[in-house]
């Protein structure tokens, strides 16, 4: 079991997201950067659906009360184990009564926390991703227990240094394809799109990260329909709303761009004030 | 009918298929139509399809590296839609106290459309609604086929919270809020039944295609209903009927 001594500002547990249940208006969550996510839990050699916690802004005090092991992706949040720094992308073996803490952000927005088997937390339509109105608890609170499998058989010989992609953390290009209703935005709304940098407004959370530069518009609203993280929608007022994990399942907005997968995760360690600029890839 | 289909990729991983841009049923039921020929094929990367108004979201499993394949087989798929003039759905009994305690924006449509309270009563409770997807929230009903005269636009501002279950109007829709949460539309009622529950096998009641109708009950028996409700023990009534 974990305990959670202070929770940070903001966390939960996350997967790879509830699939199949969008039909039901049930948004997909998930980890907001998958890639981190993912890599915290190959680094311990688990399935990369494995529940970890995700950490934003400010990380979490955790303390173990088994052994396992430990690998912190993502964000750098200055991680120490017992007060002393442990290294990110690392698989490190933690013993009973060890405190994990953090301090500093110093890179990204969003830390990983994996643990070797993954937090067994509830599983809901199949999936541990919290999400308010899907399960019972949303967000991690002061002296939660968070159950994981305990005597855990690790092999701690996995200590290869995994090369992580820089690019994750310093590109300010945020790859995407245009959206079903691109084509109805004029040459010169499409070239503001396309052109310009756009800045991350205080709007940003697991639902929709807004962006503060407004595209002067005059489409009309369409019929609801589909949207998915990582769409760009233009609202009548002309701001431009990138959906997040946590989106709704539809919505009656022009979908003037798609982010590319990997770009959500790009977009997830960003926060107010950063700067974006679109690229656009012409190619599926 | 068929009509003419066009197939756009959303993402890396999902086509979206549209259909003429206008809300109708016969629309409804060739999407309902093509979701089953699709179902019925077993496509195992198909992972997730999601309906709207005119559109069906198909999401694969993998990174489509060719839509264009992906296309083709679901053009084929269409050709094997068939009219289904003998379709069954449920008719849905949903009860909603239209009391004033919840609906507390009665009296000011009653006012501006120049209706008695209960006359807007009468008239949402006697039209039959037909789903037409669920989404914007976990079980949140779409739903076709408000009395005209009961069409209110949208509050200029929205509240912060609107409690689960209520019943209201926004422009010419009429629906029920699933879980409390922020909106802009008016509220004339409540109901005390669940549309969504998580830990259900199947999560809604309901699906495209089925029908609703409002039932109104009183102050009391909103209270026994949802003392059966609480309790897991409530039957929500149905009929099947032929669409």
């Amino acid at each position: 079991m974990v305990k959670v001594l202070a929770p940070g500002f903001y966390s939960t547990i996350q997967d790879l997201g509830r699939i199949g249940f969008q039909q039901y208006g049930v948004p997909y969550s998930g980890a907001m950067d998958m890639y981190s996510a993912t890599l915290a839990n190959l680094i311990l050699a688990n399935e990369a659906n494995d529940a970890v916690i995700e950490m934003t802004m400010t990380g979490a005090k955790l303390q173990f009360h088994c052994d396992t092991c430990i690998c912190v992706a993502g964000a750098d949040m200055s991680p120490k184990l017992n007060e002393v720094s442990i290294q990110l992308h690392k698989s490190v073996k933690v013993t009973v009564g060890d405190v994990l803490s953090f301090g500093k952000l110093n890179k990204g927005f969003r830390t990983y926390l994996a643990v070797s088997g993954g937090f067994k937390t509830e599983e809901i339509m199949g999936s541990r991703s919290m999400y308010k109105g899907v399960t019972d608890v949303f967000q991690l609170i002061k002296n939660d227990e968070l159950k994981i499998i305990s005597n855990y058989s690790f092999s701690n010989d996995n200590n290869s240094l995994v090369k992580v992609d820089i690019k994750h953390f310093k590109t300010n290009d945020i790859e995407v394809f245009k959206g079903p209703e691109f084509d109805l935005l004029s040459a010169n709304q499409q070239k503001f799109l396309l052109q310009n940098e756009f800045t991350i407004s205080k709007e940003n959370n697991r639902m929709a990260y807004q962006l503060s530069e407004p595209l002067e518009n005059n489409l009309e609203p369409i019929i609801t329909s589909a949207v998915l993280p990582g769409t760009v929608q233009l609202t009548p007022s002309g701001k431009l709303i990138v959906l997040m994990r946590d989106c709704q399942t539809t919505g009656g907005y022009p979908r003037v761009l798609q982010l590319k997968e990997s770009a959500i995760n790009v977009l997830a360690q960003k926060f107010t004030g950063k700067t974006i600029r679109f690229k656009l890839n012409s190619k599926y | 009918m068929a009509f003419k289909l066009t197939y756009k990729p959303l993402g890396e991983r999902s086509i979206l298929v549209e259909w003429p841009a206008i809300i109708d049923n016969e629309i409804l039921n060739d999407i309902i139509q093509f979701k089953k020929v699709i179902e019925r094929n077993k496509i195992k990367s198909i992972i997730e399809l999601k309906s709207a108004y005119n559109s069906l979201l198909i999401t694969y499993n993998f990174i489509c590296r060719n839509f264009e394949n992906e296309v083709l087989l679901l053009e084929n798929l269409y050709k094997l839609v068939e009219p289904d003039s003998d379709r069954v759905s449920v008719l849905w009994k949903i009860p909603v106290c239209y009391d004033a305690m919840f609906g507390v924006d009665l009296e000011a449509i009653s006012k501006e459309k120049k209706l008695s309270k209960e006359s807007i009563i009468k008239r949402h409770s006697k039209a039959i609604y037909t789903v037409y997807f669920i989404g914007f929230l976990p079980g949140f009903l779409y739903l076709g086929g408000l009395d005209e005269s009961l069409h209110v636009p949208r509050k200029s501002t929205p509240r912060l919270q609107i409690e689960k279950g209520a019943v209201a109007i926004g422009g010419n829709q009429t629906g029920v809020y699933p879980s409390a949460s922020p909106g802009g539309w008016n509220i004339i009622g409540n109901s005390p039944i669940e549309f969504f529950n998580p830990k259900a096998e199947i999560p809604c009641f309901a699906k495209a295609g089925d029908c609703i109708v409002f039932q109104p009950i009183t102050l009391s028996e909103y209270e026994n209903i949802k003392g059966l409700v609480d309790a897991g023990v409530y039957q929500l009534e149905s009929e099947g009927i032929h669409g």
